[in-house]
């Protein structure tokens, strides 16, 4: 066990998409009994350095674990499947349909009520696009498959980051 | 009485059984200072009963100065030396203070912090923070009859970087050891929590004298995992006083003219919202320069004229949620926190958020540093068996400036903290060997509208064509909530020089500075306090070592052992040398050759955390 170790590995979880949250939450909570800096705080700076490390290294695998749409793309990657998200944009012409659609929708909407409705639209989408994931990443195991979706997944979760800023606004 | 005392060979005596740890909730309006004691965590009181500090400093010149009541109760005699609720002036420049005007003293726009003008000189808000909480560690010595092993101060949660950095720095300054800063909502929920055996999601709404935060939180098992924070670090109960007195002037037609009554018609509109809290309407008589009157104010028109206040904070309140996931109905719990909670348009705005009555068994006013206090007794290992963990998170997204001004986001905000992130960067001219950074907090898109924290310089470079060097950058926050940043050329394996110019904030030299200058430092002082504290990390360093080596000495060879318990004695041997560089050198190496035994430590807690966890859910 050393802070290179995969995040599965250091969770002591399976290296699969599907995962309970509880045991996620628990195991993150009691690495973090071991390591948080908060334990050291009385035993020197070398101390505190070293557990700030892990510290900071179990939080990172935790926020990778927890979120469905990142754990989904390192597992990606660990099969060697790269996502590269910045470099490869190059989505089916329906995602873009869809997205353009919920983009006139976000500029069009006047109230909260209106955007509710379309972050339910969201919800619903990036839900079905979870499933198909499971189910490329955990029973058929086509990675390149899996990857497209991440990719579409984090379209829809840009998005999403857009629709709560306009809710903040409106409010 | 260390000269008789006796101690079997291997087993090293205990020169403190405990070790003194303090909370301190350094406030815009009052401060307090809190200890375990006994068991139970308490606020530290004056000699006449009084836990509460008036964060008020009034500079009498020269080296005078008089700190608490005795500096509020001149506030109105002498406002312009008279400094109140210095905590909205941390880690801000002039442009960022919203009154700056009506402020019944004077501002000065100075380089990376503003100050303020008094009979005693220019002074930071830094030090005049310092100043309270020089007198409450002094409280707190006086009443253990020792030194204090180290504090833990409470800030705002929505505290962005640079006010907590001043913070740290003040405490630095009043001669403070910080074991951590802590987020004041956190702390409330500790107090509160530990004290219910509360567990489940609660909100903790924790309106200040100048600050407001709400988190959201989960209580499980003595985990206290923070989901969300937010607030708005510039808004407060000063912030009610003003509004009732700009109402009042507009009421009576009269106007402030002079320092005078600016202070006057502040403290007046204070004590009509404190008394307006008990009863539904109140009378006083405003008495100005410009003429007197007066005035009947009811506890409704109070609440008109401070409304879009109380709903600010609400708006804060729904952001949060959204953040945190969860909706209202979720919140199973509501606490109060903060003296501004008192008024009852804040407790009905609340209930009515929530559709739930509040929570108001806790006293507002101590409830931040009982919970401080608790966190400092663990802290300082007096609670070996405490299955405390906090999990905080940062308030603050942090970027960087890109191209056309806009921001980069690198940390979202609600991370948990400690967290760090990597970002790449590369070089854009053919041999350059330098790259500059400009690290932002905030929220918003454009550099303009957010907070600028540091302009890094990256130095050292190797040179190469453009676009090949791969500089990794990682921002790390802290468990304090503290940024700090290291860089890498991945290529060459070169560590990038990095010089930081904060944006607010003091120096590194300016802190030292005023370290030497400081009251309680002069020569003698200063070297006195040096080998105390020099001898104060010796003996920390040795307990920890000494439990460590109890604990976990299995994992020691032979060889490695003989040198640890070597440096261990060199140690001892160094904690009578008066030399504070001697000491601190034999500190140092004994640090150096625990490391690998520190860092297998780690490895066999976290094995172990996970064998546990494994043989539970099998």
């Amino acid at each position: 066990m050393n802070l290179q170790t995969d995040d599965f590995e250091l969770f002591g979880l399976a290296r699969q998409f599907a995962q309970s949250r509880d045991s996620i939450d628990q195991r993150w909570k009691a690495l973090q009994r071991e390591a948080h800096p908060d334990r050291f705080a009385a035993q020197g700076a070398a101390a505190q350095r070293l557990a700030l490390q892990w510290s900071v290294r179990i939080n990172e695998a935790y926020a990778r674990l927890k979120d469905p749409v990142r754990r989904a793309a390192y597992l990606c990657e660990l099969a060697g499947a790269a996502i590269q998200a910045h470099s490869n944009t190059a989505m089916p012409a329906a995602f873009l349909m869809q997205q353009i659609t919920w983009r006139e929708a976000l500029d069009e909407a006047l109230d909260m009520a209106a955007l509710e409705r379309l972050s339910q639209e969201v919800v619903a989408s990036k839900g079905a696009l979870l499933e198909q994931v499971a189910m490329l990443l955990d029973g058929v195991h086509d990675y390149a498959a899996a990857v497209d979706a991440v990719r579409a997944l984090m379209f829809i979760e840009k998005f999403a980051l857009d629709l709560h800023g306009r809710m903040d606004s409106l409010d | 009485m260390a000269l008789l005392q006796i101690s079997e060979p291997g087993q090293s005596p205990k020169p403190h059984e405990r070790r003194i740890a303090v909370g301190i909730d350094l406030g815009t309006t009052h401060s307090l200072v809190a200890a375990v004691r006994s068991g139970v965590a308490e606020c530290l009181p004056d000699d006449q009963g009084r836990v509460m500090v008036p964060s008020v400093v009034r500079y009498l010149g020269g080296e005078r100065r008089a700190i608490g009541h005795a500096a509020q109760e001149q506030q109105t005699l002498d406002p312009a030396n008279t400094i109140a609720s210095v905590k909205r002036l941390m880690g801000r420049g002039l442009r960022d203070i919203a009154q700056a005007q009506s402020l019944p003293y004077a501002l000065i726009d100075a380089p990376g912090m503003v100050q303020i003008q008094t009979a005693a000189g220019a002074k930071s808000p830094v030090e005049v923070s310092a100043e309270i909480l020089a007198t409450l560690r002094f409280r707190a010595e006086d009443t253990f009859n020792d030194d204090i092993f180290g504090a833990v101060i409470t800030v705002p949660a929505y505290f962005d970087d640079a006010q907590r950095q001043a913070t740290k720095d003040a405490a630095q300054l009043a001669g403070l050891q910080v074991l951590r800063l802590l987020n004041e909502p956190t702390a409330a929920a500790i107090a509160y929590g530990l004290d219910n055996a509360a567990e489940g999601v609660y909100a903790v709404y924790d309106l200040g004298g100048g600050t407001f935060d709400i988190s959201i939180l989960r209580l499980s098992a003595g985990v206290f995992e923070v989901l969300a924070t937010g607030g708005d670090s510039a808004l407060g109960g000063d912030d009610y006083d003003r509004a009732l007195s700009d109402w009042l002037l507009q009421l009576t037609g009269l106007s402030a003219l002079t320092p005078q009554d600016q202070a006057r018609l502040m403290v007046l509109a204070r004590r009509c919202k404190e008394l307006l809290s008990g009863q539904d309407a109140v009378s006083a008589e405003l008495e100005l320069s410009s003429g007197s009157a007066a005035v009947t104010v009811s506890r409704a028109q109070f609440e008109a004229a401070t409304r879009a206040l109380t709903q600010r904070t609400l708006q804060s309140v729904r952001k949060t949620l959204r953040d945190s996931g969860l909706e209202r109905d979720a919140i199973e719990g509501v606490v109060l926190v903060g003296g501004s909670t008192r008024m009852p348009q804040i407790r009905h705005a609340v209930a009515e958020f929530f559709g739930r009555e509040p929570l108001t068994n806790v006293n507002p006013d101590e409830v931040v540093a009982i919970g401080a206090a608790i966190q400092a007794n663990q802290l300082a290992g007096n609670n070996p068996s405490g299955e405390m963990l906090l999990l905080d998170v940062i308030p603050l997204s942090l970027g960087v400036e890109t191209m056309g001004g806009l921001v980069e986001r690198i940390v979202p905000r609600n991370q948990t903290i400690p967290t760090a992130m990597a970002q790449d960067f590369t070089t854009f001219k053919d041999g350059q060997t330098a790259l500059a950074l400009h690290v932002v907090q905030g929220e918003r898109d454009l550099v303009a509208d957010c907070r600028s924290l540091a302009r890094f310089e990256l130095r050292g470079i190797p040179p190469m064509v453009a676009g090949a060097a791969r500089i990794r950058v990682t921002f790390t926050v802290d468990a304090d909530g503290l940024l700090h940043v290291t860089a890498r050329e991945q290529i060459s394996g070169v560590e990038a020089r990095i010089d930081v110019k904060p944006s607010y904030g003091l120096s590194d030299e300016r802190i030292a500075q005023m370290l030497r200058d400081s009251f309680s430092t002069a020569q003698d002082d200063m070297r006195a306090r040096a080998l105390a504290e020099a001898r104060l990390d010796a003996e920390r360093l040795l307990l920890a070592t000494g439990s460590a080596l109890a604990a976990d000495a299995d994992l020691l060879g032979a060889d490695e052992r003989l040198q640890i318990d070597a440096a261990m004695q060199a140690v001892v041997a160094a904690q009578t040398d008066t030399d504070p560089a001697a000491i601190e050198a034999r500190s140092k190496d004994l640090a150096l050759a625990t490391e690998a035994f520190a860092a297998a430590r780690m490895n066999r807690g976290i094995a172990q955390a996970l064998a546990g966890k494994n043989i539970d859910t099998l």
